[in-house]
């Protein structure tokens, strides 16, 4: 790693990685931290202490990613944790998520901000039921981007017709999901092959190591297509001699672009006017877009406080009270029909009631259960809200800022459920059109 | 099967890609926003050191050309470096910011605290800081820690909950979705805010270099008094070092870490600029806390264990 290059800025790609429990998957994590030269010394250090003080042979790489005194009593990861590294063209932040079937929770609090998930297979084992599951799961979330790391090929003699089929019957199950870009790595995170450095083993291979994919990976979308909206958050008046008059919108764009001199439309209340300048953190500008943190100001003085939405007058959302949602519940109470809640959706916080839960999703052959009457934890399931407020909400097939929300008991506060409104999973149809455009073709 | 790849050129993405300086400020300004907007009495922790310094640049850029609408909280162990000191008084000074002080040394005068044995005021910290935030009924607190810090921190969430005795369970954490942050909070209990939870200590230099944050001296290489202890360069001063067999040298160091004098390090370096400093960083084969702090390495879970009793 080169010093010189790190001095530059380089994109960010955020990604998650799922795998059962004896995927390999500390070892993948392991492995990209430390051939991309991010493990320093004394955290090995202090791992190889840890390792010999518990009567171990080598360093365990898995005591680097187990932080809390739990996980390392009972050698179990219990909760998602970030890691970071980089490489002189782009900076990572990895959401480790733990494998276990009863953890569904962080891989969806890993996967909700990740563009990339890595889901590991063994390829002694192929395609099994746990891997069908990380793949509906992020399809459910539309993580942009799915690596197949087929591990283990150095005990299957690395034979491409094992790769092979197990990526084509990967594909497949994920293309008919609605995963829109699926790329298939035969290695061995064990020995190396293809994480880092490309396999001397696997010469029949000719696509990217896992590293090198990560780097290249496109991390942003073509906006033309993108509705663009700012939820505000809060609105800064300073009030000063220098600046009477300031009345500026404060937020992070959740999505598309906004330009000065737009027709924007305020939401729920309805108003229109026009954008009369841009600030992006002190500086003016004419044209700001999704994830830029602005501040807008707007031609006419009307009333806008936190928790609206601005949007271009020409592509307003509908507003609505009744939302039905694809849920995954993350807490411990069940969450039931009747439930009086919060709704967070972008900045607004509403009052809602729990109307009506019409099916559970099995993940294995998602199959739906209907009306199964409650959804405990770790269970994803469809469901109708009614708010006490209008809100403007997308689909989150269009939208994964507008269009998702959490549930929060008003009593004690708790994070009980996340949401996703509209369909749950997408049509293949104008998916696999999408695959082609993108490139990434099998 | 052949596996065919089209090559995504760098350049397609660059018109609307943020670099990553940019993507993380812009997550860092819609955090401290969003506290603004839903808690009534939030505050700044302010060490002095680069992670609160870049901070408190974060929230000025965040509420301009408004006033941060925070005041600041600096708990004073009494063993501080005074270039720091000075540089936190200069700083309240210029922004017209409000200035909350928590004296570990005034716990010891008044015998709520002991001195411990090894002269190390940090963990002595913990009770002024939470007594504080009570005190004042602070109902978010910012700090600058960051995940790559330390492991037990690579499992904080951005907004983590504390109850009414400060406490961090790890096991009861809320899931943190998408960028919906969940602040909900009984009364008396508050929620510790990480802005800077992405970052590493790398990413922090390259944004004060881009941003030309002024820093405390002492980040920058300058000739030191200064004695050895378990392998780290201690300043001599009054908070009870050099012991008897500990001698003191003049050497040409720079502290990578701003904390208590008694139990941060210096290291040997010549790196006097910020551009210096970034190209030492990138080459050092060592963590920024296992270089220069004692105190994590009283045991492998020192930090989750100051963290659950309400340390930052």
């Amino acid at each position: 790693m080169s010093t010189t290059t790190e001095l530059t800025e380089t994109t960010l790609l955020r990604f998650a990685t799922a795998g059962s429990v004896d995927d390999g998957k500390s070892t993948l994590v392991g492995r990209l931290l430390h051939d991309s030269k991010s493990i320093l010394t004394d955290q090995l250090e202090a791992v190889e202490r840890a390792s010999a003080s518990r009567g171990a042979e080598g360093p365990d790489l898995a005591l680097l990613t187990d932080g809390l005194r739990a996980e390392r009593e009972q050698g179990i990861t219990i909760d998602v944790a970030y890691r970071y590294f980089a490489t002189p063209r782009r900076r990572f932040i990895l959401a480790d998520t733990p494998g276990h079937v009863q953890y569904t929770r962080n891989m969806v609090t890993g996967a909700s901000t990740a563009e990339l998930t890595v889901i590991l297979i063994d390829a002694r084992n192929g395609v099994v039921e746990q891997t069908r599951r990380h793949a509906a799961l992020a399809a459910l979330l539309r993580v942009p981007h799915v690596v197949l790391a087929v591990n283990k090929m150095d005990l299957v003699d690395y034979a491409e017709p094992v790769f092979a089929a197990i990526a084509e019957e990967f594909t497949a199950y994920a293309t008919e999901l609605g995963v829109p870009d699926v790329t298939a790595i035969p290695i061995s995170a064990l020995a190396g092959d293809n994480v880092v450095e490309p396999s001397a083993n696997m010469d029949w291979y000719g696509g990217p190591t896992v590293l090198e994919h990560l780097e290249t990976v496109p991390v942003t979308h073509d906006l033309s297509h993108c509705h663009a909206r700012l939820p505000v958050q809060y609105v800064i008046r300073p009030q000063t001699a220098e600046h009477p008059d300031y009345r500026g919108y404060a937020g992070q764009i959740a999505a598309g672009s906004f330009h000065v001199g737009e027709q924007i439309t305020v939401l729920p209340s309805g108003r229109s006017t026009k954008i009369a300048g841009i600030d992006l953190l002190g500086e003016p500008v004419d044209v700001a877009w999704t994830t830029q943190s602005v501040t807008i100001l707007l031609e006419d003085d009307i009333d806008i406080s936190r928790g609206d939405l601005l949007v271009p007058s020409k592509d307003a959302p509908p507003t609505t009270q009744d939302i039905e949602a694809t849920v995954c519940h993350v807490a411990d109470a069940p969450l039931t029909v009747g439930h009086r809640v919060l709704l967070k959706h972008g900045t607004r916080t509403v009052k809602a009631i729990v109307k009506d839960i019409p099916s559970r999703l099995t993940l294995d052959d998602l199959s739906l259960h209907p009306h199964p009457g409650q959804l405990v934890a770790n269970d994803i399931g469809r469901v109708k809200i009614r708010t006490a407020e209008p809100l403007p909400v997308d689909s989150y097939s269009d939208s994964r800022r507008t269009g998702s929300f959490i549930l929060i008991d008003p009593n004690d506060g708790t994070t009980l459920t996340a949401g996703m409104v509209g369909e749950s999973f997408a049509s293949p149809e104008p998916v696999k059109d999408e695959s082609e455009d993108d490139g990434w073709d099998f | 099967m052949t596996t065919t790849v089209t090559k995504v050129e760098d350049g397609t993405e660059a018109p609307y890609a943020l670099s990553h300086l940019d993507a993380l400020e812009s997550e860092a300004v819609h955090i401290f926003r969003e506290v603004a907007g839903e808690f009534e009495r939030p505050v700044i922790l302010f060490s002095g050191g680069k992670d609160s310094i870049v901070m408190l640049h974060l929230a000025l850029k965040a509420f301009a050309p408004a006033a941060i609408p925070f005041s600041l909280l600096h708990v004073d162990t009494g063993h501080n470096f005074p270039e720091v000191l000075e540089y936190r008084d200069r700083v309240v000074a210029a922004h017209g910011l409000r200035l909350h002080v928590a004296s570990v040394q005034d716990y010891i005068d008044r015998g709520v605290l002991k001195e411990r044995p090894d002269g190390t005021r940090n963990p002595l910290q913990t009770l002024p800081l939470t007594e504080k935030i009570q005190a004042e009924k602070f109902d978010a607190v910012f700090g600058g820690g960051r995940r790559d810090e330390e492991k037990a921190r690579a499992k904080e969430r951005v907004f983590s909950l504390r109850d009414e005795f400060s406490q961090w369970d790890p096991r009861r954490q809320r899931p943190e979705l998408w960028n919906l942050y969940n602040g909900r909070h009984a009364p008396g209990e508050h929620v510790r805010v990480f802005p800077l939870s992405n970052w590493t200590e790398l990413d922090v230099w390259q944004y004060i270099a881009r941003e030309k944050i002024e820093l405390p001296e002492i980040y920058f290489a300058h000739e030191r008094e200064v004695f050895s202890r378990s392998g780290m360069w201690l300043t001599a001063g009054e908070w009870g070092g050099p012991k008897d067999g500990e001698t003191v040298e003049k050497r040409l160091v720079r502290y990578r870490t701003v904390g208590d004098m008694s139990c941060t390090g210096a290291v040997d370096s010549d790196a006097d600029s910020i551009e210096k400093v970034i190209t030492e960083i990138a080459a050092s084969r060592l963590t920024e806390r296992g270089a220069t702090r004692a105190d994590d390495k009283m045991s492998e879970a020192a930090m989750e264990d100051r963290k659950r009793e309400g340390y930052f």
